[in-house]
């Protein structure tokens, strides 16, 4: 399964799934990274972590380890 | 009657401009009950019957920060009269979301849509008719920066808050969740209020843990309420949390969808994308970050002619209160003709020890008006970004960095910058560990030490810093590792808002707010310290009488420092220096740069260098090499002064963090000081081994262990909020 984590700069990706519990997940979902919506993906940090995304018309930063919750296609 | 508004929005949402927009100064400023959670309030210009309530800055009304349960605590225990919830404009798809919460509150909300301008000069329209209708409330355009529509808003609120017509509740959810809900209502009955009633529906649908705890479900409603919730995941093959979620946010983009209208492409880049394509560039990212630093860094509290913080406080420490404010109460002194006792109380205990502290606000002021500014436009955020991967392997965040780094300076307003950081942990953790970072006021003790027993040899120096760094990242990795750090690593999801001019009244604000709290320890716990230790310092026994010693020698602090020199002995504290260096550590409690001075008057020297000069000889014969490095490590690492002291006492707002934090330095700067003597001077056979070489190693083998040993996992991941008293 393709995970938020494997993609790459400059993407658009459609999420598909949040895997996890708990506060990370609820807060990744309020977020509003929900079922069905899309992600472009902006670019990584420059020390490799966090990525920062595009959504919902605003910018998110994740760490890479929260973005293996998220499955895209 | 008095009306109660609630401020209620997302971080970055304009709601501190618009709050002090509608309060002006007459604000008050406290702490939610037994968080360390910032409160304010203040009355609505022009009516003091209005009071208005600012809430933490929120995404969410979920039950997993502290924010976010204190704002629902007082939402759903003190109702207030009325919402007025403040939406992001350019981003309002993300700030509805805490919006559908708030509708559900049973509480009357109006909206009031920030930004307005920029919404317009992006080239993109929100029809608001059409939003109030679809939300069921009132909507309002405002530009809180231009002060624009923030009356009216203001004065909406106030006559929904009098109707008493709650909000109605629009149509978010789909059947099956809607029946559920409905369902569960029944199941609750007269539990509870009917105008909260989808509240607390959806809550239990969550199964809100903290909700669990309000409502005690009987055993009963349990069985009967489960089945409920499992049929809707099952049937949508998610978690209910999940299911509600995603439904808001579908019911958003609806909404969104036919009352706004985007002019660009959807992944175009604004202005701010643009710069941030070079402010958080892979290659540029750093080098920009150091540069903001070094300037900042510069005009703060570096030595060049355009160093205004440090000018102002060379000014503040040299004529203001080594000439001006002396010279003054000498004057008033000398003519009343009071006794020497007094005298020396003013001048010398309050007027010395107060002087000295308070030669540091106008560094402080210089300091925090460029941080403000860096916060105000959106840098900050930028900063954890590019400093996140460093910093988390510590337990600390990307934003302890500028704490740290102000700290070389100043350990002081690097504990006050510790309060960007929002994280709790990360930031009580980062208030614990930048104590350790060498300041300025350190610099002599270290120069005393290199001048005086290694040949002024630089790498001492260098070595101080890098102790000071080593001990930050040890403390961090042993300190997470506990239980009251522990938690749930707060999960690093940032928005990265939009840049933007910064405002000059929420940045001057914010200056001084720091500042005024800083002024005001100066007047309170340090006064009180200073006039202790002016006290121990300058009384004592001769010849069987109690008076004012002339000779620092016979004081009482000497009498204490003879007497608990023997607690230092494991350091290498021993013979003629011992009472010495335990006294002088003492005085250092007062500025560190006081360490020297106190060696030049227990050396019989009544004014020295700054680095001590003269007694180098005489330290030199006292203290072996390694009993130096030992003292200076101590020193370095303990307890700060007691301006960083209270600048502790304030961040962490909590007396126990407060000592535990002040012990814990001590505690560390012993240890190490203890390691460092026993086994460093084996090695170079000035000590001999005894049962404090087995102590040494025992002590390190013990920081071994809990560098490696597995942290503790907490074992549920909601808050543990339970000694928190938001009006029940």
């Amino acid at each position: 399964m393709k995970t938020l984590k494997d993609c790459k700069p400059s993407e658009t990706v459609v999420v598909k799934k949040i895997t996890g519990t708990g506060a990370t997940k609820r807060r990744i979902m309020d977020m509003g990274i929900t079922k069905g919506v899309e992600i472009h993906i902006r670019k990584v940090a420059p020390l490799g972590d966090p990525i920062e995304l595009n959504i919902r018309g605003y910018e998110l930063s994740v760490r890479k380890q929260d973005a293996q919750m998220i499955e895209v296609e | 009657m008095e009306i109660k508004i609630a401020l209620a929005g997302n971080p970055n949402s304009g709601k501190t401009t618009l709050f002090n927009n509608l309060t002006g100064s007459r604000q008050r400023v406290g702490n939610w009950p037994g968080v360390t959670v910032e409160k304010k309030e203040g009355s609505l210009k022009g009516r003091n019957d209005v009071t208005i309530q600012d809430l933490p800055g929120i995404y969410s009304l979920s039950p997993y920060s502290l924010e976010e349960v204190v704002s629902r605590n007082y939402l759903v225990n003190e109702k207030p009269d009325a919402i007025l919830n403040i939406v992001d404009g350019t981003n309002i798809e993300r700030n509805l979301y805490l919006t559908t919460q708030l509708l559900e509150l049973g509480i009357p909300v109006v909206v009031a849509v920030n930004m307005i301008d920029l919404v317009e000069r992006n080239g993109d329209k929100i029809d608001l008719d059409k939003l109030s209708k679809e939300l069921d409330c009132p909507v309002i355009a405002i530009s809180a920066l231009k002060g624009k529509g923030t009356k009216e808003a203001a004065q909406k609120a106030i006559e929904v808050a009098g109707s008493h017509q709650v909000a109605a509740i629009p149509s978010i959810y789909d059947k099956t969740v809607l029946s559920a809900l409905s369902n569960i209502e029944s199941v609750l009955g007269s539990q509870i209020d009917t105008s909260m009633a989808r509240w607390y529906s959806v809550k239990v649908f969550e199964r809100d843990e903290r909700i669990d705890e309000i409502l005690k479900l009987s055993a009963d409603q349990t069985s009967k309420i489960e089945p409920i919730i499992k049929k809707v995941e099952e049937a949508m093959d998610d978690d209910a949390e999940s299911i509600i979620t995603s439904q808001r946010y579908d019911f958003i983009g609806k909404i969104v969808s036919h009352t706004v209208k985007k002019k660009g492409p959807k992944h175009e880049l604004s202005i701010s994308d643009k710069i941030d394509k070079i402010v958080t560039n892979r290659i540029l990212a750093l080098p920009i970050f150091v540069l903001i630093m070094y300037v900042v860094y510069t005009i703060a509290m570096g030595g060049t002619s355009i160093s205004i913080g440090t000018m102002g406080t060379d000014w503040a420490n040299d004529v203001l209160f080594g000439e001006i404010v002396p010279n003054f109460f000498d004057g008033i002194l000398t003519s009343l003709q009071v006794n020497g006792v007094l005298y020396s109380l003013i001048m010398d205990g309050i007027l010395g020890g107060v002087g000295a502290v308070l030669g540091f606000v106008p560094q402080i002021l210089v300091l925090f008006l460029l941080l403000s500014i860096m916060e105000d436009v959106g840098y900050m955020s930028r900063v954890a970004f590019i400093m996140d991967r460093i910093f988390r392997r510590f337990g600390l965040s990307g934003k302890s960095f500028i704490p740290m780094l102000v700290a070389t300076g100043c350990g002081v307003p690097g504990i006050m910058a510790s309060r960007t950081i929002e994280q709790d942990r990360d930031r009580k953790m980062t208030i614990m560990t930048t104590g350790f970072i060498p300041c300025g006021a350190k610099m002599p003790i270290i120069g005393l030490f290199a001048g005086a027993v290694f040949g002024g040899s630089s790498l001492v120096a260098t070595s101080a810093f890098v102790i000071g760094i080593a001990a930050v990242v040890i403390s961090g990795i042993i300190l997470k590792k506990f239980k009251s750090f522990a938690g749930e690593p707060a999960p690093f999801v940032m928005e990265l808002p939009a840049y933007h001019l910064p405002s000059i009244g929420n940045v001057l604000r914010a200056t001084w707010e720091r500042g005024w709290s800083f002024i005001k320890r100066a007047g309170t716990i340090i006064l009180l310290s200073t006039i202790i230790l002016w006290f121990l310092q300058g009384f004592g026994f001769t010849n069987g009488q109690f008076g004012m010693v002339e000779d620092n020698n016979t004081s009482l602090l000497a009498a204490i420092g003879n007497a608990i020199a023997w607690i230092f002995a494991p350091l290498g504290w021993v013979g003629d220096m011992a009472w010495k260096a335990t006294v002088a550590t003492f005085t250092g409690l007062i500025a560190k740069e006081e360490v020297v001075n106190t060696f030049g008057v227990l050396y019989n020297y009544a004014e020295v260098s700054e680095e001590g000069n003269e007694i180098w000889t005489l330290i030199a014969r006292d203290f072996t090499p390694i009993a130096a490095y030992s003292f200076m490590i101590f020193n370095l690492l303990c307890a700060p002064c007691f301006a960083a002291m209270g600048a502790i006492k304030r961040e962490m707002n909590n007396t126990k963090w407060t000592l535990a934090a002040i012990g814990y330095m001590c505690l560390f700067a012993y240890v190490s000081s203890l390691i460092v003597y026993q086994l460093g001077g084996l090695l170079l056979g000035e000590v001999t081994f005894s049962i404090w070489t087995i102590v040494a190693l025992a002590l390190l083998a013990l920081i071994l262990y809990l560098l490696v040993r597995p942290g503790y996992k907490p074992k549920s991941e909601a808050l543990d909020l339970k000694g928190m008293s938001v009006a029940k």
